[in-house]
């Protein structure tokens, strides 16, 4: 569906993207890391908005810096922030953004209203967009982003400020355009559940590289084991005998701390570090790598 | 079982060619101006002149004793002098906010992020406030030259003065090209339109005023170049072929005017964009 080939993005002096080559193909795929990583600046070099400074990339199967609007014709954009046109209520909205990607004008209407009732706005579709909430504003931006019915959806933190019901839905959303609609889908999001809940495959950024990128379950299984652990005692000093040995800690003190053991190491060593430590072991469990476990591993970060 | 699926659907109708985004944002632009009460008002006033003007054409063409008022080229230079002050109105009240607003709400993303160019957002924009410019210089005026040949049953008066359809059409042009221009330039710099009317006020009457006091202070005219106003009446004299009311060359009017619009959409083309820069 879109693919970058070593692209740099630098605004001003400041690099946002550095030799990206990622690969993003069929169906939903999540494009995750902090802020500030660069995912809304792949998107928009995606979609045209900045120009590389390097590097090639296309979007379904067409050369981006060739065919800017081709592509942003079967494209659809949900911004992060707030974006609204003044003065329309939502089903204008819907219809405007509708015919502006070329749709007939009954069209876009229909499609406007069909696509506010899936969103959840059907309600509130004549109410004026500047009295919508911040939940609402992101569902009509969903909304002007699918009136078009796009090959390709770029979903641009798509729960921000949502409340935890809404976030629920939008994410219930995303996962029924992508599996059940056929939509495909780029999700950016710095929420680890966001892009598990959703996507099967992800692009990990960090700094503006990618770290990491592949389906999220062999990226999962690719990891050694690991163990939840709470230990009463000096923390500092055991965690420091588990690394000599070989062994990683995420999360530390009061809390569960994950421990990722080398093959070949177990439950066993973990009891021995803790006896020649002198803490009292509370919790000892044997858990699944998550994408977190993935994304901490991606960007280096404990 | 549903009776209706009011779920997602794939859309399998038209779909128009890239290109004519641009008509569909001055089509929506003019229709929302169009369902205001106080917008209309004023187009209503604007064209007050023009029925004034047609009950004076109709009692010159068919009372002969009236006949001082026959309508000659003066006149329609005059009209368009008359209507400079709705000229005005109608570029700050339609113009100052149709990038200002769109900036403010962040809709430029969501423009350009549809297949539109930049070109033909600006195209968009500029052809909601030249409508409506348009409406209230080259329309009237050229029904006024139309009126006159029906009230006078001749062609005699447009014979005689062949360039007068052309020289409307163009001064009207320059008029609405500088005035939507120079708006939409102002207005992409700001986020309120509120700020763009002050700032574009500013600059008709501060160049103005610049003018006059040079004016006074020299005692001569050759400095009109400067004011924005003046350099169109200076253009405005020279296509009615009527003699220059400014000692400066009109030359120099046509080239600030042309550099004005060029700076416009140097402007234009920086602060159009998908993404803002701060750097």
């Amino acid at each position: 569906m879109a693919r970058l080939d070593r692209v740099s993005v630098q605004y001003g002096g400041q690099a946002a993207l550095r030799e990206v080559t990622a690969a993003f193909p069929a169906g939903a795929v999540g494009l995750l890391g902090p802020n500030g990583a660069g995912k809304s600046t792949l998107l928009k070099a995606l979609l045209g908005f900045v120009t590389p400074a390097a590097g090639r990339m296309q979007v379904l199967g067409l050369d981006v810096a060739a065919s800017p609007m081709r592509i942003r014709a079967r494209l659809g954009y949900m911004p992060e922030s707030d974006g609204h046109i003044p003065g329309m209520n939502g089903v204008s909205f819907v219809a405007y953004c509708g015919e502006l990607a070329g749709l007939p004008r009954s069209d876009a209407m229909q499609r406007a209203h069909e696509v506010l009732h899936y969103v959840g706005l059907g309600e509130a579709r004549y109410r004026n967009l500047e009295t919508y909430s911040t939940g609402m504003k992101q569902r009509i931006k969903l909304a002007q982003a699918l009136v078009h019915d796009p090959d390709l959806l770029f979903l641009d933190e798509p729960t921000n400020g949502m409340d935890p019901k809404g976030r629920d839905e939008m994410l219930d959303l995303v996962k029924d355009l992508a599996t059940r609609k056929g939509v495909n889908l780029i999700l950016s999001s710095h929420l680890l559940p966001d892009v598990e809940a959703t996507c099967a495959r992800v692009v990990v950024m960090h700094g503006g590289a990618v770290a990491a990128q592949g389906e999220i379950a062999d990226l999962k299984a690719g990891r050694r084991e690991v163990f939840e652990m709470r230990v009463k005692g000096d923390v500092d000093a055991f965690i420091r005998g588990l690394e000599a040995g070989g062994m990683e800690c995420r999360g530390s003190g009061e809390a569960v701390m994950r421990v990722f053991v080398k093959p070949g190491q177990g439950p066993r060593d973990l009891f021995g570090a803790a006896l020649r430590h002198q803490v009292q072991v509370r919790h000892l469990r044997p858990s699944l790598p998550t994408l977190e476990d993935v994304f901490a591993e991606a960007v280096g970060e404990e | 079982m549903p009776i209706h699926d009011q779920s997602y659907r794939r859309y399998a109708g038209s779909r128009n060619e890239p290109g004519s985004a641009w008509l569909v944002i001055t089509k929506a632009g003019i229709r929302s101006l169009l369902g205001r009460k106080l917008f209309l008002a004023v187009m209503l006033a604007a064209w007050g002149q023009f029925f004034v003007r047609a009950v004076i054409f109709y009692l010159s063409a068919n009372f002969p004793t009236l006949d001082v008022l026959a309508p000659s080229v003066e006149t329609f230079r005059q009209f368009f002098e008359m209507q400079e002050i709705f000229v005005l109105f109608v570029t700050v009240y339609v113009g100052s906010g149709l990038i200002a607003n769109d900036r403010r709400s962040n809709a430029l993303q969501i423009y350009l992020s549809k297949p539109l160019s930049r070109t033909e957002y600006v195209a968009g924009k500029l052809g909601i406030l030249a409508f409506f410019l348009l409406m209230v210089t080259l329309v009237p005026a050229l029904a006024l030259l139309l009126l006159e040949v029906m009230f006078s049953a001749s062609l005699a008066f447009l014979s005689e003065h062949l360039f007068l359809l052309p020289a409307v059409t163009l001064y009207a042009l320059a008029e609405v090209l500088l005035a939507s221009f120079t708006m939409l330039a102002l207005s992409s710099l700001s986020t309120s339109a509120r700020y763009t009317a002050v700032l574009y006020a500013g600059v008709l009457f501060f160049t103005g005023a610049v003018f006059a006091i040079l004016r006074g202070a020299t005692r001569s005219s050759m400095l009109a170049w400067l004011s924005l106003r003046a350099n169109l009446d200076q253009i405005g004299d020279v296509i009615f072929r009527l003699p220059p009311r400014f000692e400066s060359p009109w030359p120099a009017s046509v080239l600030v005017v042309l550099l004005l619009m060029g700076l416009s959409v140097v402007v234009l083309d920086r602060r159009v964009r998908g993404v803002e820069v701060v750097t």
